[in-house]
């Protein structure tokens, strides 16, 4: 061969080569998850698997304290959530939660110098919310959280706020006179798909009345048609909302459903029954423990649409089939797996809460035409 | 030494301007060149025009561009007519069809007359086309086996947007006009009706898909690998066979048992490519219209077996848990 035709195949074989950049290293291992020949398996591969089970440390429990003693709400002002504790287990948990969520802040990432009773910062109020998030977690969820249950680190990791939050998402800017039907648009929450950008609201946001009347079922269950008229458009939705939960556990479809038919639930793995438990647990930390911050959430707390930041099956699984690869975390905190809220009583007001009214008006005017777009697009046509 | 060989063609046949046929009073809308051209005369003929344009062939460019221009636009209003966005997210952008609650109706036109009006003009756009390559085969004294092929496609083109939305009672039973839009629908509407790898005319569609793919592959090179003996004149080898039709025949019976002849793998190639949108376009007909679930199609129809519940841990529906 000549010169010029050596550099040719060079250069092919260079851009072949390039094309495949995108690919992960063979080779990949796969676990048999449902009946043999129906393709439901799980696919990792060793190489990312260190890297998710390098993620997935969890922090060493804190030094168990000798039990008994007087408790929390005898000895300190102003305990409303943790107040039957004994004040070494009080203290205990105090410390871990620092390590879990504010390490490089500490103490007064919550609290003031003036006193540990005063609420005069934000945070101290979240945690009290999160604080009875994560027990009623775990005291009401054990059909999704099951044994290994969930605390402040299972999220936090350490950092202030969750790597993975969302709020309602607005949209790509378009101009008025188009509908964009909710998607179309490259959207990280479904997975870089062009299907709806934003599940999230409608499906983890909404009450238990309205999430019933959303396309969940769609896919026929009688081989001739007996009057389900739900639309392909209605499929996108449920679609997107799949797409963020494969992404957010790092696993495929075949995890849960056995894709020949998605109808059915016996051919289907346990986990979809674990994922069914999930979907209504997000909806109630978001509608009963995150919503209820959305009066008195600084703004930059909040979503561009005024929001608060909520939980989505990503914020506790960060990739990962289990939060912490099933690491039992609370069985150090049983505080945390039972209710320990003495009573529903106000929080102690240090500061006047200054709000801006109209920018609450115009989010609420943009959150009705988010809730316009998933209502039309969403409808049967019956 | 130089060869000449007749696809990937090292050898640029150079010849002087040449017209085509007369065809009468049509000759004025022949137009356009014609120019020679060395790339071209790599892959193929180095002439390029003159091009017979007529006058469906220019309403057809008009209705394509209007098409065009109305998906673009709406692509690029979907994005706040921001260029840097509409280069970005491309792939992602769409014109949708009206939601549901519009049926057959004609919606307004920011939610979903657009897309309306963008198939009528893409629709009115291919059909003049079919009569230009109806009426260019004829002007040309040929049988009409190009426009029948290309109303095989427009067959299926027509049944995913025009007539099963019509015999579901709505045009949002439509395809999106986009690059990712239309792929996520397709997704999306296999999973609605039960995952399509079990209609039988999807089945057969995919057949013929590949089956065409690897007959074309088969004829080009059986074609090439004989042409040094004059294969590439394949319609003399019909009429009056000789060494290479013989050896390109012998090949396949001493490799498979059987052979086609050199008239009738032209026969093969051609039905095969029009049967996978033909099948294609009735596979989607019975979807929705007749067929509910193609996988419980297929259990009743023995097709595909009823795979068991996985014994050692019974999944059974919560909803059914909750309310018995």
């Amino acid at each position: 061969m000549k010169t010029h035709q050596y550099l040719r195949a060079a250069a092919a074989l260079a851009l072949s080569t390039l094309l495949l950049a995108g690919c992960e290293a063979p080779p990949p291992e796969s676990v048999q998850l449902g009946y043999r020949g129906v393709g439901q398996e799980q696919v990792a591969n060793p190489k990312t698997l260190a890297a998710t089970v390098a993620a997935n440390q969890v922090p060493a429990a804190q030094p168990a304290v000798p039990a008994g003693g007087p408790k929390a709400a005898d000895v300190y002002e102003n305990v409303q959530v943790l107040g039957d504790l004994s004040v070494g287990e009080f203290t205990r948990l105090m410390v871990a939660m620092t390590e879990w969520v504010s390490p490089e802040e500490g103490c007064n990432y919550c609290h003031v110098d003036e006193g540990f009773q005063y609420d005069t910062k934000y945070t101290k109020r979240v945690a009290r919310v999160m604080t009875v998030m994560t027990q009623n977690a775990n005291v009401a969820w054990g059909d999704h959280v099951g044994g290994a249950g969930v605390t402040c680190y299972t999220c936090h990791r350490g950092k202030n706020i969750p790597a993975n939050v969302w709020a309602t998402d607005p949209g790509q800017p378009h101009a008025p006179g188009v509908m964009t039907a909710g998607q179309n648009i490259a959207s990280v929450t479904a997975a870089y798909s062009s299907l709806p950008n934003d599940p999230l609201t409608p499906y983890f946001d909404g009450d238990e009345e309205e999430a019933r009347n959303l396309p969940w079922r769609v896919a026929g269950d009688t081989a001739l048609p007996t009057g389900n008229r739900s639309s392909v458009k209605q499929t996108e939705w449920i679609y997107s909302l799949m797409m963020h939960m494969s992404d957010s556990l790092g696993v495929n479809c075949t995890y849960c459903h056995n894709t020949r038919a998605f109808y059915d639930w016996e051919q289907s793995s346990p986990a979809r029954v674990k994922a069914w438990h999930g979907i209504r647990m997000v909806r109630d930390m978001n509608n009963n423990y995150v919503n209820e911050t959305a009066d008195w959430l600084p703004e930059h707390r909040k979503g561009p649409m005024g929001d608060p930041l909520k939980v989505n099956c990503a914020t506790c699984h960060q990739g990962a089939y289990k939060p912490l690869l099933g690491a039992n975390m609370v069985q150090d905190y049983p505080n945390l797996a039972r209710y320990t809220l003495a009573s529903k009583s106000e929080p102690v007001e240090t500061e006047a809460e200054a709000d801006s009214d109209e920018a609450v008006d115009e989010a609420s005017d943009l959150q009705d035409t988010v809730e316009e777009i998933i209502e039309e697009e969403m409808t049967t046509g019956e | 030494m130089i060869e000449y060989q007749n696809i990937f063609t090292q050898v640029q046949a150079e010849a002087p301007d040449y017209p085509g046929v007369p065809i009468g009073k049509d000759e004025e809308h022949r137009m356009g060149g014609p120019i020679h051209s060395w790339l071209a005369g790599k892959l193929g003929d180095a002439q390029i025009g003159p091009i017979y344009l007529g006058p469906s062939g220019f309403l057809a460019f008009i209705c394509g561009f209007i098409a065009f221009e109305i998906i673009g636009l709406n692509m690029m209003a979907s994005v706040n007519w921001d260029p840097i966005e509409f280069m970005r997210q491309l792939p992602w952008l769409a014109l949708e069809p009206p939601p549901p609650e519009y049926g057959l109706s004609i919606p307004p036109l920011h939610d979903g007359g657009w897309w309306l009006m963008a198939g009528f003009f893409l629709t009115a756009a291919i059909l003049l086309w079919w009569w230009r390559t109806f009426t260019i085969s004829r002007n040309l004294g040929m049988s009409n086996y190009l426009a029948w092929a290309f109303a095989a496609a427009i067959w299926l083109y027509l049944v995913l947007g025009f007539i099963r939305p019509i015999l579901m009672g709505s045009w949002s039973e439509a395809v999106p006009f986009g690059i990712f839009p239309h792929l996520d629908w397709t997704a999306a509407f296999s999973m609605r009706y039960g995952n399509l790898f079990y209609n039988p005319f999807h089945m057969l569609s995919i057949v013929f898909l590949y089956g065409s793919a690897i007959l074309f592959a088969m004829h080009g090179a059986t074609i090439l690998a004989v042409s040094r003996y004059g294969g590439d004149r394949e319609i003399d080898q019909v009429t009056d066979i000789g060494t290479a039709g013989e050896r390109s025949m012998l090949y396949w019976r001493w490799c498979m048992g059987f052979n086609a002849s050199m008239e009738s793998i032209h026969r093969w190639a051609w039905w095969f490519a029009v049967l996978t949108v033909i099948t294609g376009g009735i596979g989607i007909l019975l979807t929705g219209t007749v067929v509910e679930n193609w996988y419980l199609w297929g259990v009743k129809h023995g097709i595909a077996p009823a795979y068991p519940a996985i014994d050692a841990v019974p999944v059974v529906d919560p909803m059914m848990e909750a309310n018995p």
